[in-house]
């Protein structure tokens, strides 16, 4: 196999992902309006399109050609890059996880993740720590006090978060014996009692300690802080309009779509799911039908915390990453370690 | 020609620009940029090699752990100063310049050298399970010395902090908690 070859392949992967992140970003933004709408009885968008489903494609058009307003007091070049750095890294993480089975073109296998790497899951949390920098940079360099503060606030919480989630993958890596997405899908394979899916749910504080940090690290409520209206006007992005806003907004809910898929793969069995015996014209498209069914399962949770829950104080914020959630992801590797390794090993006293 | 000179020379010229922009630039941010933009690249490279374990740490613990805290000091201290230009060094150029020059006549002696290199294709050196094997297996004892000694520093530095002549200082307490469980998770790592 040449290296052109991959080098082609590898691109069109690129675009693709590129363009099914948008894509899914322009319903997730729809459905999260409905959702809300719905949970607040009222009616969300409905003028564009039926059910206003073209509402998020209105608004980015909007957005596009609305005029760029950049402050005088800005950091022009870091301005500049930092919501292109917000996106980057939400793209590249979705570049790893598998959306559906692996087929066969010709004589070559293809997996449908952009990259089945070796060591997806470390991937991914260190693209997740590269995205502090969108928030710092915007922050910073829009020479501005409240973009400061929000984006001092945003790291924080990121930072913190972070290690419980890093922390919470651990069990999943002790468990299936790998670190690459698309093994982790493989172990998860077959069923229980021939309807259950042998997923990795039995991790399940792994599965919730991820998860409540997967919104924390997306800045999303209840864990919002970041763009406190009533405290810091609209955080690390308060100075950014048009389609540089846009940038972020994108980003933010790419990063919504990513934590959902994410936990699908690790947790939820990734695009594993029944057949029913369909015929291969629909057989093949089914594993990402699964995928995507559940994800939105998951997406539909974050806008369920969102609609119901309050946001957190600031204190309360970094008591419960540092003082709750690392201490029992702690406790929890130590206990699902001595599990395994008696799976494993047997007791120690045979 | 093929793909990976290609990305070689991309990143190569990156990381050199990035360390052009670390000495050149006169806001400190902007270094720190620079700075990130070289470790980035380094982990390119190292992908290059087939060590995609190094990669990835090189970006989890450099990139995103190491300059997110430089960046953080560096914002919070010194937002609008400029450094000072006075060069306190006497001869400080010329030094510069022999140095300079002893480096470079290295780097080519360096080039000149037949190095041995890992036979590559058949087994990559830098899968998480080869330095697992090694780490965990070969190296175990100063493994773990090297935790001991990392979290030592950790509970030192955090105790210069807040003890400070027997006296318990209170506001570092409400500080910021995220410095030292960093020190630690670099530890454990």
């Amino acid at each position: 196999m040449s290296g052109w070859e991959l080098f082609f392949e590898a691109a069109i992967k690129a675009v693709a992902v590129f363009a099914l992140v948008l894509v899914t970003v322009i319903i997730l933004v729809w459905f999260e309006r409905k959702v809300v709408a719905d949970m607040q009885n009222r009616l969300g968008p409905m003028r564009a399109g039926p059910w206003g489903i073209l509402q998020t494609i209105a608004d980015g058009v909007k957005l596009i050609f609305k005029e760029p307003v950049v402050p005088r007091k800005v950091e022009y070049a870091l301005y500049m890059v930092a919501p292109i750095a917000a996106l980057v890294p939400a793209i590249l993480i979705f570049m790893v996880i598998p959306i559906g089975e692996p087929f066969t073109l010709g004589d070559r296998v293809i997996n449908l993740a952009g990259a089945d790497l070796n060591i997806g899951l470390l991937y991914i949390l260190a693209m997740s720590s590269v995205a502090v920098y969108a928030v710092v940079l915007a922050g910073w360099a829009s020479g501005s006090k409240y973009p400061l503060l929000g984006s001092v606030r945003a790291s924080a919480q990121m930072i913190s978060y972070e290690a419980a989630m890093g922390l919470a993958l651990v069990p999943v890596v002790m468990f299936t014996g790998t670190t690459s997405m698309s093994k982790i899908v493989d172990a998860q394979a077959g069923d229980f009692l021939g309807f259950l899916g042998v997923w990795n749910i039995i991790l399940i504080p792994s599965f919730i300690i991820f998860f409540i940090s997967g919104v924390a690290e997306t800045n999303r409520a209840p864990f919002d802080l970041v763009e406190a209206e009533n405290e810091i006007v609209g955080g690390y992005h308060t100075e950014y309009s048009g389609f540089r806003f846009a940038l972020f907004f994108l980003a933010e809910y790419a990063n919504i779509f990513n934590i959902s898929a994410i936990t699908v793969t690790l947790f939820l069995g990734g695009w594993h799911g029944p057949n029913f015996g369909a015929p291969d014209w629909i057989a093949w498209a089914l594993p990402i039908f699964w995928f995507m069914a559940k994800s939105f399962m998951l997406v539909f949770v974050f806008v369920w915390i969102r609609a119901s829950l309050p946001r957190m104080r600031y204190d309360q914020l970094m008591a419960f990453g540092w003082k709750k959630l690392i201490p029992v992801s702690l406790l929890w590797i130590v206990l699902s370690s001595v599990a395994i390794a008696v799976r494993r090993l047997g007791l120690p006293w045979t | 020609m093929n793909p990976e000179l290609v990305v070689f020379i991309v990143f190569a010229a990156a990381a050199l620009a990035g360390a052009v922009t670390l000495v050149a630039a006169r806001n400190p941010v902007y270094s720190a940029m620079g700075l990130l933009l070289t470790m980035v690249s380094m982990a390119v490279f190292y992908v290059l090699n087939d060590a995609h374990f190094v990669a990835v740490v090189q970006v989890l613990i450099y990139a995103g752990a190491v300059m997110t805290l430089f960046l953080f000091v560096i914002m919070l201290i010194g937002v609008d100063k400029e450094e000072s230009r006075e060069e306190k060094i006497p001869y400080q150029r010329p030094i510069v310049a022999v140095l300079a020059g002893g480096l470079i006549m290295l780097v080519f002696l360096a080039g000149r050298t037949a190095w041995v290199v890992f036979d590559n294709g058949v087994t990559p050196v830098g899968t998480i399970e080869n330095i697992a094997d090694e780490l965990f297996g070969t190296w175990m004892l100063p493994f773990q010395a090297t935790i001991l000694l990392l979290t030592i520093a950790a509970v030192g530095s955090l105790a210069l902090a807040l003890y400070q002549g027997g006296a318990r200082v209170e506001s570092a307490l409400a500080g910021e908690p995220e410095d030292e469980p960093a020190a630690e998770s670099g530890g454990g790592e």
